[in-house]
């Protein structure tokens, strides 16, 4: 394997801060949880990189991916649910139009 | 089980009866009898077979249960307590456990348990008995089948809380090893004699009663706590096995005081001495016991006869190594104590409620076990203390039996001005309570020094035996006219109560009182008649030797040098028979054919009132006091000078306050500090009120910018 | 450059490129397609890393569930928010700003760490990398915890999407 630690390392740093973005800027609530999604594989990539790169034989690296996978599941799940919870209520998924929550 | 941990066990189920009665079964009159007879019943099983263990034991006063644990750290070593049962606390014990389970199974008779609620029972009061309609009520009443019943006590359940608590101080008290946990159990004694004399708060006159006993005992007690300051100041120790060893005893015995001259010992003996008067009733702190009558019988019986008065001579007993070290003050117990039975048996021969004739009679019984130990005749002393508990635990029970199947005819006839209490208006009861008349009988029989049959015969006669043999004439005299009254104030008050014919329409219709009041009195009656057989001298003509005087072994064999008996003499024997035969006949022929109280020679009034003691103490400590608190505390000292002082203080106070409020409080504390900071959080909300969207994104970003700045921040100045 | 350099090349131009275009794209349906095409790369990654047991999932689980319920979502909201309006916060530069800042941290941070350009050694032989992460997710001694925990919260989370998502009965 002749590809360097640092080119994963560098490639999620890249995709989570795609994430990131898209997360501050986008306007639909579900297009916010897409870039959740990006920022989570971001660090999934970490972490298996990581485990191949370090030491094979111990699986914390795999283990740790496998339970962000079963979080993120439950984070769409819910998440989900609320914007759709949320949609038949007010009518909207628009982030900006959920402010309740304020003085 | 170990014996050392039953030892430990004993005082805690009665203890654990007043927690359940008080906390939980308040309500339920059965199951608060049930608790505090069954814990009262598990004491006496642990009390019994700890006697038997400790009559298997060879040389038992040399090796006797014992167990302590550390309990208080005192510099570098502990103070320690623990349990102890040597042959002294074996028989003491032994007779606790009986009287305290027959007097626990005689109270449910006593309050009428399962009689219906009184008509107009209020708590705090006696029962006044209820109206019920059945068969057994007088066709020929106004009010067809309708008659009155005793009714059941209104504090049923406190009663036996009360005398659970009271059963948890006595046995603490018997197997405390240490002067400290005695104290402990003789002050909860204390506490419940007062609580249990005042039962019947309602009457003013129990009130005044529960406050005599709770401030004459205080005084014994506050003298009784400087004599075990001054011993552990002196010795370093409370414990008994520590103090009785040969360099303690010396080196108190050589310690001098500044006080009249007496040792150390003589000195401590005497300041425990004085708790004993204030606990026994010995002159001249007697004058609460006949007032503790106000109490319901069986409190009579249990405080005021079988145990608490029991514990002082005990308590004594215990001290006895220490108290003999001193002549001097040996000779003061022996004086109190034959002053207090000459002087207390002449009272009751003029009394003529059946409870107080008794309390006298115990302050004069006690008075003869002081005696005994202040000539040294110890095992006479222990032995009497527990033939007494017996037969005067019988004798107030009975009493409170007659008492009951008079209040019986009060409640038939309806006439509530006849005292159920005066000798005078009962006569012939023997008839009508047959049980009662009989173990009375033995009690009154066993309490005059009845020859061969009696265990009070036994105990008297080795009393006066020893002062006889060792010289003590006056002690020898005294205590045999006191004998000689005793046995002529017990028949009289037999003649007055069973003989004849009754004198009052209530007495007529008296009755037996249910088997809870009258299987204790039997069980009682059986020990008053043969624990006295365990004591027999053995060089007594005919009867001695056929029973080894067990007794004298046993508890003799406490103390380090082995008392030797008293040589046989024929004149204290001779004695003693004499003054009880006569006594009695005496008592009999005298009161035989009296009617009422005008025809009976001896009401003399200085004998009537007491010989003027409660008078002579209202006279000489009581208005005083009342007078110091009026005239000096309250008018002088209170109102002039401490509420003048409070006064001044006061002014100044509300200056001060005035000045505060005025140039601080306001300008200060409450427009700078108080509104000032108000006014500061408000306008500071209100200008920062717009960064509170709502939207979480402005949120997300606004923390993602100032993670960047300080990520910068921070690679710029730290790193 | 080798093979495997220059597979992984392509794939990072991939997942990058999608991934702009998951946040950037004016119509959802396509950002959700996007997103798609991006975690297709991560599971060629995967695979790229040895790790196939991960780049099954990747595909089955990401691709196949969380995705598809992504587009479910999108069309039961579809309504509303139409591809004429604007899709983007009037703060992206500040959130570009953000973003692109942490970007430089990160890649400032990697690349000063030491060892970074190691490359993997080969998988020791005797050790295979599935079997082994399924012993390790059901050893008391690894990872049986967590993974129990995961699995709790995975009910949860089906018990609460459910009870939020349902009809409310008036």
């Amino acid at each position: 394997m002749s590809i360097p630690l640092s080119w994963y390392l560098v490639l999620a740093a890249a995709l989570f801060s795609i994430g990131l973005y898209g997360v501050l800027v986008r306007k639909n609530a579900i297009a916010i949880l897409l870039g959740v999604e990006l920022m989570l594989n971001a660090v999934n990539i970490n972490l298996v990189a990581f485990w191949r790169y370090l030491d094979p034989a111990q699986m914390a690296g795999q283990a740790f991916a496998i339970i962000v996978f079963a979080v993120a599941a439950a984070e769409v799940a819910v998440g989900l649910a609320l914007i759709i919870a949320v949609y038949r209520r007010r009518k909207t998924v628009v982030a900006d139009e959920i402010d309740l929550m304020k003085w | 089980m170990a014996t050392e941990i039953l030892i430990w066990l004993l005082p805690l189920p009665p203890l654990l009866a007043f927690f359940l009665i008080v906390l939980f079964t308040n309500k339920n009159k059965a199951l608060s009898h049930s608790v505090a007879v069954g814990a009262a019943g598990l004491s006496w099983l642990g009390s019994m077979i700890v006697f038997v263990r400790a009559l298997g034991v060879e040389e038992f006063g040399k090796h006797a249960f014992e167990s302590v644990i550390n309990w208080l750290p005192t510099g570098e070593t502990w103070f320690q307590i623990g349990v102890r049962i040597d042959p002294l606390g074996a028989a003491t014990l032994f007779f606790v456990a009986w009287t305290v389970l027959m007097i626990f199974i005689y109270s449910i008779g006593y309050h009428n348990f399962g009689q219906p609620a009184g008509d107009h029972d209020r708590k705090g009061l006696p029962p006044h008995g209820a109206t019920v309609t059945d068969a057994h009520g007088h066709p020929n009443d106004p009010g067809a089948g309708k008659h009155t019943v005793p009714s059941v006590e209104p504090m049923y359940s406190r009663f036996f809380a009360f005398i659970g608590l009271f059963a948890f101080g006595m046995y603490t008290l018997v197997v405390s090893n240490n002067l400290l946990t005695l104290f402990v159990g003789w002050e909860i004694m204390g506490l419940c004699s007062y609580l249990l004399i005042g039962f019947w708060y309602g009457k003013p006159s129990a009130r005044n009663a529960a406050i005599k006993a709770f401030m004459t005992t205080r005084i014994g007690d506050v003298f009784m706590l400087l004599g075990i300051a001054f011993l552990y100041s002196a010795t370093g120790t409370l414990t008994f096995s520590e103090i009785f060893t040969e360099e303690t005893l010396h080196h108190l015995a050589t310690l001098s005081t500044p006080i009249l001259g007496l040792s150390g010992a003589g000195l401590i003996g005497l300041l425990l001495f004085i708790g004993t008067v204030g606990k026994s009733a010995q002159w001249p702190l007697h004058v609460w016991l006949p007032d503790a009558m106000e109490g319901p019988t069986p409190v009579s019986a249990m405080i005021h006869a079988a145990t608490m008065v029991s514990a002082g001579v005990y308590a004594v007993l215990r001290m006895f190594p220490l108290l003999s070290l001193d002549p001097a003050t040996m000779s003061i117990v022996a004086f109190i104590g034959a002053f207090t039975a000459l002087f207390a048996a002449t009272i009751a021969v003029a009394q003529n409620d059946i409870k107080r004739v008794l309390a006298y009679s115990t302050i004069s019984q006690l008075g003869y076990m002081i005696a005994a130990l202040g000539i040294g005749a110890y095992v006479a002393a222990a032995f009497h203390l527990i033939t007494h508990a017996f037969f005067k635990a019988l004798l107030f029970l009975g009493s409170g039996s007659v008492i009951h199947g008079m209040e019986h005819g009060v409640l038939h006839t309806g006439n509530h001005h006849v005292d159920p209490q005066d000798m005078f208006n009962m006569g012939g009861l023997r008839k009508k309570m047959p049980i009662t008349f009989w173990t009375f009988l033995i009690g009154g029989f066993a309490l005059s020094g009845f020859p061969a049959i009696t265990a009070g015969f036994w105990s008297k006669d080795e009393i006066l035996a020893d002062a006889f043999a060792h010289g003590h004439w006056a002690v020898f005299i005294t205590l045999a006219v006191a004998a000689f009254l005793t046995a002529f104030y017990t028949m009289r008050q037999i003649t007055l109560t069973f003989l004849g014919e009754p004198r009052t329409e209530e007495a007529k219709h008296a009755q037996e009182t249910p088997w809870t009041m009258t299987a204790p009195l039997v069980v009682l009656a059986f020990f008053a008649v043969t624990y006295g057989w365990v004591g027999i001298p053995e060089h007594f003509p005919l009867l001695g030797g056929l029973i080894p005087n067990w007794f004298h072994e046993f508890v003799g064999s406490t103390l380090a040098e082995h008392p030797e008996a008293a040589p046989f003499s024929i004149w204290p024997l001779l004695t003693s028979l004499g003054v009880a035969l006569g006594g009695l006949f005496f008592g009999w022929l005298a009161y035989r054919n009296v009617k009422s109280p005008a025809e009976d020679k001896l009401q003399l009034p200085v004998l009537k009132n007491k010989w003027y003691f409660d008078e002579a103490y209202d006279f000489l400590f009581v208005k005083p006091a009342y007078w110091m608190a009026e005239k000096f505390t309250y008018l002088f000292m209170d109102r002039q000078v401490i509420d003048g002082l409070l006064h001044a203080v006061a002014r100044f106070s509300l200056f001060l306050g005035h000045v505060f409020r005025n140039y601080f409080d306001k300008p200060v504390v409450n427009e700078l500090i108080g509104d000032g900071t108000a006014n500061l959080v408000k306008s500071s909300g209100k200008g920062l009120r717009f960064i509170q969207t709502g939207r979480v994104q402005y949120y997300m970003l606004a923390s993602m910018v100032l993670l960047v700045i300080f990520a910068v921040l921070y690679y710029f100045l730290l790193a | 450059m080798t093979g495997a350099q220059i597979v992984f090349l392509v794939c990072a131009g991939l997942i990058l490129g999608s991934a702009v275009m998951v946040v950037t794209a004016r119509n959802l349906m396509h950002a959700a397609f996007w997103l798609i095409a991006a975690l297709f790369g991560v599971a060629v990654l995967y695979a790229l890393l040895e790790a196939g047991f991960m780049a099954v999932i990747q595909v089955v689980i990401y691709i196949g569930a969380i995705a598809i319920m992504f587009i479910f979502a999108d069309m039961l909201t579809r309504r509303e928010v139409r591809e004429s309006r604007a899709q983007i916060g009037r703060n992206w530069p500040l959130a570009a700003f953000a973003g692109l800042s942490i970007l430089t941290g990160l890649v400032a941070l990697i690349l000063g760490q030491p060892g970074v350009s190691r490359t993997a050694s080969a998988i020791p032989a005797g050790v295979d990398p599935v079997a082994a992460l399924g012993t390790a997710l059901v050893s008391p001694d690894a990872y049986v915890l967590p993974f129990e925990v995961a699995s709790v919260l995975l009910l949860a989370a089906l018990v609460g999407a459910v009870y939020i998502a349902g009809i409310v009965k008036k």
